[in-house]
């Protein structure tokens, strides 16, 4: 693969568009298949990891669905180009980081991507921007219809697909929104949103699931459970709750506009003011300027940019994606003044041909 | 993030659920490992984790065996992949899809206790593992020819290579 290709376009999980695309980023769905004639991947020698490499990259090539489709020896790619596929979510860390024969099969537009050998030996999974579940439950249970007609799945009446960790037993599926949440942030209310998922079994991340840590306002809400109940029925739960938390930061966002909009107009104000003039700046704190732009571009308080322009640079100041732009490595320092020299050409582009459009 | 008991940079991020409490520690690999080997002793099993986010939310895994009994079931092993029943405390992951069935009996409490339930309702592969015999048993072969292989004997190693090209073809 191409990697130059790949950095020409925002992944299409960040198009912006979509359903309910002012608070909803994306909607994810991945699942969790096992070979049934292989063991899981703790117990896989080397030998055993290629078999399976080779038996789903055998029963993939020549199918209709796969065409125009990129099949990535992980094991092969650099540690910044792995980090690249991280920061698309093509690829998670865990296949990022581990060691052995491990691979990634990417769709065409990044539709859907096939891990290889990760904790599962095969994890399947479908994006889509914005609020989109029923969309990407179809796409992805037609291609795991193809994959089944192919391959022999783990499969146990009362179980049902068997998975390496008994947390993802059943269905397999973990359903995941990505949501921008700044208003409930801002009002204090997020904390008491979130206690009250977990009384109900939902779960909720940071952006990259790594830990409760979150940036930029973004949360990731998902299914806990997934054994007793249909896919059906675990889309319908997150669709609920997500319909209501959406709700709640419409309502939020309503009420600052109303008491406080001198304050959301300042900060988005100031994200602009910090982010065309920072000698040097965090990708953390560019997230944050994001988020109060974001939310700003939806309250038109702010109208020198548009939401491509945010997708954009929150996807390209990360720091491999920054890196591949800028042509090798930097270490934190660097990337930092990079970073800050990237969002000042950028937002200088803008500020020049919204001069010339107004002349 | 630093790890809160050393300089190194925190990798784990752990939250706790005690009642109505959030415990949330933020650790190093090394401190990480400390912290889940000191849980107490009810908590039998390493938290489960969600997704590929380690550690995250740990979903606490009763098993309802009494010391003793778990002490001879920790012994047990899957006669396909060679785990014990230990080996998956420790880890929180199974060797094999045959391991389910192995240790059907102590993992339906098990289940219950993380799902509520242990009964499969969604999806079925339209093409069912007929022989479900087959693919363990190539499971198991594939293993003996690696043994094989380590202690030198070649030739059993290549019967066994055999038998498995006569199992994936048929």
């Amino acid at each position: 693969m191409n990697f130059d290709d790949l950095l020409r376009n925002p992944s299409s999980w960040l198009q912006g568009t979509g359903p309910e695309a002012d608070v909803v980023i994306s909607s994810r769905i991945r699942l969790a298949r096992n070979l049934a004639d292989f063991p899981f991947i703790r117990q896989c020698t080397h030998t055993d990891r290629k078999g399976i490499e080779s038996q789903i990259k055998q029963q993939l090539l020549d199918q209709p669905f796969f065409a125009e489709s990129t099949f990535i020896d992980v094991s092969e790619l650099s540690k910044l180009e792995r980090q690249l596929l991280v920061e698309r979510q093509l690829i998670s860390q865990e296949l990022s980081k581990t060691e052995g024969a491990r691979s990634v099969a990417i769709a065409k537009q990044e539709a859907f991507s096939l891990m290889i050998n990760e904790e599962d030996h095969l994890r399947i999974q479908v994006m889509e921007s914005g609020f989109n579940l029923k969309e990407t439950w179809d796409r992805i249970n037609e291609l795991d219809d193809h994959l089944e007609e192919r391959l022999t799945y783990a499969f146990h009446e009362k179980f049902g697909y068997l998975t390496a960790c008994p947390t993802n037993v059943g269905t397999g599926m973990r359903v995941s929104v990505m949501l921008h949440l700044p208003a409930l942030t801002m009002t204090d209310q997020v904390d008491k949103v979130f206690r009250s998922l977990q009384e109900i079994n939902l779960v909720v991340r940071g952006l990259y699931g790594e830990g409760s840590q979150s940036m930029g306002d973004l949360f990731q809400i998902s299914n806990q459970l997934t054994l007793g109940k249909t896919e059906e029925e675990l889309l319908a739960q997150v669709k609920e709750v997500v319909t209501e938390i959406i709700a709640f930061e419409r309502k939020a966002r309503e009420h600052l506009l109303l008491e406080r909009k001198r304050e959301l107009s300042d900060r988005a104000s100031r994200a602009i003011g910090i982010l065309s003039s920072a000698h040097t700046i965090t990708s953390e704190e560019t997230m944050d300027l994001l988020s109060s732009l974001r939310m700003g571009i939806y309250l038109n308080l702010v109208t020198q940019m548009k939401i491509p322009d945010i997708n954009r640079i929150f996807l390209e100041t990360q720091p491999a994606h920054l890196q591949k732009i800028y042509g090798g490595e930097l270490d934190t320092y660097d990337r930092n003044t990079e970073r800050a020299q990237y969002l000042q050409r950028y937002l200088h582009k803008i500020s020049r041909s919204s001069d010339s459009s107004q002349n | 993030m630093k790890c809160q008991r050393c300089e190194k940079p925190s990798t784990f991020h752990i939250t706790e659920i005690i009642g109505e409490e959030i415990h949330e520690f933020h650790l190093c690999e090394d401190h990480a490992k400390e912290y889940m080997a000191n849980v107490p002793p009810s908590d039998n099993t390493p938290p489960s984790t969600p997704d590929d986010s380690p550690f995250e939310s740990s979903v606490q895994i009763q098993l309802p065996q009494s010391q003793d009994e778990l002490e001879k079931l920790d012994q047990e092993t899957c006669p396909i992949c060679g785990i014990s029943f230990y080996e998956f405390r420790q880890k929180g992951r199974f060797g094999c899809p045959y391991d389910y069935i192995h240790f059907q009996k102590e993992l339906e409490p098990l289940l219950a206790n993380i799902h509520g339930v242990f009964k499969h309702t969604g999806k079925r592969p339209k093409r069912m593992a007929q022989s479900s015999g087959k693919q363990t048993e190539l499971i198991s072969l594939r293993r003996e020819m690696q043994q094989a292989i380590e202690k030198e004997l070649y030739e059993k190693a290549s019967q066994i290579r055999d038998r498995i090209r006569q199992l994936e073809t048929s």
